[in-house]
């Protein structure tokens, strides 16, 4: 790891120490709290999801079922079963078993299911997603339709926030490796990749597996925020608003995914003071940008100082 | 001629599933016509749907309209809306990423869900029908509002048939869905094609809200999700683009659900459409009715 | 022994035939040709050899050992190579990320070394960078190794496909019409130029055309492809003056007695 990443990364941990003292101190309220940690949360979900659709470019519409089996194993672990450790110890566990499980099951329906192309996937991996879900209704040791309760509150602004760094990490460096660049050219040709001797069936379920872990440690994290998982939180719509964040973003943007999740999540809160127009005004506001940006906000670029550095460049020499 | 006790509950279930069957049938068909024509999900489709049963509802009750004036008024309507619907939100997209229309789509649907809310409310409505006549035929019971749904579901089917294979309009569309750019310059008018498409698809799901309406006796603004996305398993089981694969596929579904309540898993009625989606998927992934296609190399 | 050898080789779609009894073989280091009319079978015969379509029946031997049933990219892995009759580049990529994408399978890093980006990373990322800018060199695109493949004029990305075939370190290279779209200057340059890879990279190599007048003056043998079968076979004299080829041709505007 380079010394620039490494700077980043503790610039980026120490902007989150400082947001989280500032939330102990009661200067951020808890509101703004709860709302930066949805931020951190979805972009967790937006690039992890954005590895699957944008990055590998298999049509993924089941990720908030991943979400759902992170969510309620990893609770299953601090609620359930409660294990005689500390907290700092039990969170991060709990969350890590959850991703597993996610990836578990990314793992045995990504096999069968990656071998469909395009929308077949879309449709093949949401009616994943709704198997997932109806499970959950079905399953009384957590709750059923009534939904868990009593989830430990361990979420907070600084942990989601850690992770969200770590998982984007995580991420971006696999995209820069050569298994993310046997996945980058499974979107842009898979037969053209195949006969370049990458196992496409491979990457495409690595892909799937590794999107699917970040999904449930995602889904942990929500369940241990909100304290209450219901089979609802999980419908196919929540799929598809990580899927709005992905397409807003710039399908394989890393940096927009982040921004989008940002910005919609953001969004979504500051449209509350409407309540009953809220709905529709998003949804006027989605049609709109879309129309107008299909491409994303960013296209597949990657916003970065580099973006500045060529814009003054530019009006410098404009200027001249 | 008396029949055993299972066998009564066997045709019971039966019909009841057939009747289900029919109604996903008319609205997967407009999601395969759309879906064969220009590639889209277009998930507003099942919205479409609620709106039928919405303005079937109001047409009744505000305008004191019998059912059938009502269906065809709710049908005319839908009609347009499907075409202001793809003139708007879908043509500027044509030539994007179809992610993108995707979410517009997406978008769509959320409109029109919330926008029903907020003009009537998110409480279901109670559907104002007739009373049922019922026959009893060898002990299997057999509504009238069975037969109205099914038979409207058959005439309105075969009047598809008809428009699709017999007149002009039927022959563009089959054209331009083939291949766009060849039926372009044939001198087809794509644009108007696309755009009949959407208005005899959404005619149809306009149709199925009513009759569904009509059946259940309740209509509600969030009803178009989960029948649109279960029509949308249907067109995808039967194959997606062909108009008896839809049929096949709604009825199939319509059957597989009524089943599997009856055998008293009605809690996980939802996952086995979705279920049977995926099994047919990995096995005939282009549809029980679709030919494989590779892509060129 | 042959390197590639094949034997009764069918393929057959529904009920249409495509190509039957293909039966070739390739010694190490020739050039041979594979000719014949539009839709004689050429691009279905390469896509068997190259495992992207199964064939029906027959068997394909590399190296004495049977490839029938196996993946593209396990054969890609044991030693064929290809190109595609409408390329198919990886077009929103950079022209170096083209090549670097064939090292691939000699990468030997795992995926947790990845994304630790550890000095083994480090170290084989250098080496993969290198040895694809030094292909490039090659081929006269190292200068444009930061620009979209998809921006590259055509006659380039027809040499960034051959160079990214070559990236996969074949034994055998399978070129489907390279010449396709070019004009007679270009098509003159490229075959000079597959001749000399293949003294250069020590390769065997099977040329998809359709113009057999490209072939006669580079190719050692010719094997010619008529409605899925093949119809002769021999050096370019032979084939030049066969009647069955001269028949399967007859219609298309062909010089048979074109030297360049």
């Amino acid at each position: 790891m380079n010394k620039k990443k490494l700077i980043f990364i503790t610039g980026a941990v120490a902007v989150g120490v400082v947001v989280q003292l500032l939330i102990s101190s009661g200067v951020i309220n808890p509101y703004f709290a709860q709302i930066l940690t949805l931020m951190s949360m979805y972009a967790i979900l937006a690039t992890s999801l954005n590895l699957i659709n944008g990055i590998t470019g298999q049509f993924s519409l089941g990720h908030a079922g991943f979400m759902a089996l992170g969510g309620y194993f990893s609770a299953i672990l601090t609620t359930k079963l409660a294990l005689p450790l500390p907290n700092f110890l039990m969170f991060p566990l709990s969350l890590l078993f959850g991703g597993l499980v996610a990836a578990a099951a990314g793992f045995l329906v990504g096999l069968p299911t990656l071998r469909l192309r395009g929308d077949y996937l879309a449709i093949a991996t949401l009616g994943l997603g709704e198997i997932i879900r109806v499970m959950f209704v079905n399953w009384k040791y957590v709750g059923a339709a009534a939904g868990m309760k009593g989830i430990p509150g361990y979420t907070n602004f600084l942990w989601t926030y850690v992770i969200a760094v770590f998982s984007i990490l995580i991420i971006v460096n696999f995209i820069k490796s050569s298994h993310g660049r046997a996945c980058i050219s499974i979107r842009e040709d898979e037969i053209a990749a195949e006969t370049m001797g990458i196992n496409t069936t491979k990457y495409k379920v690595m892909a799937f597996v590794i999107g699917a872990f970040f999904a449930g440690v995602a889904g942990g994290i929500f369940g241990h925020l909100i304290r209450l998982l219901h089979p609802n939180s999980f419908t196919f719509m929540v799929s598809v608003e990580i899927l709005l964040m992905v397409v807003l973003g710039g399908l394989g943007s890393i940096t927009g995914s982040i921004a989008a999740a940002v910005f919609l999540t953001g969004l979504t809160e500051a449209l509350r003071q409407f309540s009953d127009l809220r709905m529709i005004i998003y949804s006027l506001m989605l049609i709109v940008i879309m129309l107008f940006r299909p491409q994303g906000l960013l296209g597949t670029r990657e916003f970065s100082l580099d973006m500045f550095s060529k814009f003054t460049k530019k009006a410098e020499k404009a200027e001249r | 001629m008396d029949l055993s006790a299972k066998t009564i509950e066997f045709l019971q279930q039966l019909i009841n599933g057939i009747s289900l069957g029919s109604v996903y049938a008319l609205v997967a068909l407009g999601y395969t016509m759309v879906y064969g024509i220009i590639k889209l999900i277009n998930f507003a489709h099942g919205d479409v749907f609620m709106l039928g049963a919405v303005f079937g509802y109001f047409a009744i009750t505000m305008f004191g309209l019998s059912f059938y004036p009502a269906l065809i008024v709710s049908m005319v309507i839908c009609a347009a809306l499907g075409v202001v619907m793809e003139r708007i939100a879908y043509k500027p997209l044509r030539n994007s990423h179809r992610v993108a229309s995707l979410m517009t789509a997406v978008g769509l649907s959320l409109f029109f869900q919330n926008f029903t809310v907020y003009r009537i409310g998110a409480q279901p409505k109670a559907f104002p029908r007739s009373a049922p006549v019922n026959w009893n035929v060898f002990g299997v019971n057999i509504s009238s509002r069975q037969v109205l749904i099914l038979a409207t579901a058959v005439v309105l089917m075969i009047a598809l048939h008809f428009i699709v294979q017999k007149t002009k309009m039927g022959k563009a569309m089959r054209a331009v869905s083939f291949d766009r750019d060849a039926a372009m310059l044939m001198g087809i008018n794509v644009n108007n094609t696309i755009s009949f498409t959407f208005a005899i698809g959404s005619a149809l799901a306009g149709a199925a809200g009513v009759l569904v309406g009509q059946y259940y006796g309740v209509v509600n603004p969030l009803m178009g999700t989960l029948y649109g996305l279960k029509a949308f398993v249907a067109a995808v089981l039967g194959g997606i683009g062909i108009l008896p694969g839809a049929m096949l596929g709604g009825l199939f579904l319509g059957l597989a659900e009524t089943g599997v309540s009856a055998i008293g898993y009605s809690t996980f009625r939802d996952a086995v459409a979705f279920a049977i989606l995926i099994i047919i998927l990995i096995f005939k992934p282009a549809g029980i009715l679709g030919k494989n296609t590779r892509e060129k190399v | 022994m042959a390197i590639l050898e094949t034997s009764n080789l069918v393929k057959t779609f529904g009920g249409l035939t495509a190509v039957s009894k293909f039966d070739i073989y390739l010694n190490e280091g020739e050039l041979i040709g594979l000719i014949g009319p539009n839709g004689a079978g050429k691009t279905t015969a390469f896509n068997m050899l190259t495992g992207v379509y199964r064939p029906s029946s027959g068997s394909i031997k590399l190296m004495g050992e049977s490839i029938v049933g196996q993946k593209p990219y396990e054969i890609t892995q044991k030693g064929i190579a290809r190109t595609f009759q409408n390329i198919r580049l990886f077009k929103d990529l950079t022209v170096v990320d083209n090549v670097k994408i064939a090292y691939h399978q000699n990468v030997k890093y795992g995926v947790a070394t990845g994304i630790l980006q550890t000095k083994q990373y480090v170290d084989e990322e250098a080496e993969i960078q290198q040895k694809a800018v030094a292909l490039l060199k090659i081929f006269n695109l190292d200068h444009k190794k930061n620009e979209l493949s998809k921006n590259l004029p055509y006659g380039e990305q027809r040499r960034l496909e051959i160079a990214r075939a070559l990236a996969t370190n074949p034994k055998v290279l399978l070129l489907d019409e390279p010449a396709a779209g070019m004009n007679p200057q270009e098509t003159h340059d490229l075959m000079e130029m597959i001749r000399w890879i293949r003294d250069q990279f020590k390769l065997t190599i099977l040329l998809i055309e359709h113009d057999m007048s490209l072939v006669m003056n580079v190719c050692e043998r010719i094997y010619v492809l008529d409605y899925g079968k093949i119809i002769a076979h021999g050096c370019p004299e032979d084939i030049r003056t066969n009647p069955k080829v001269i028949e399967a041709y007859l219609g298309e505007e062909v010089d048979l007695s074109a030297e360049n």
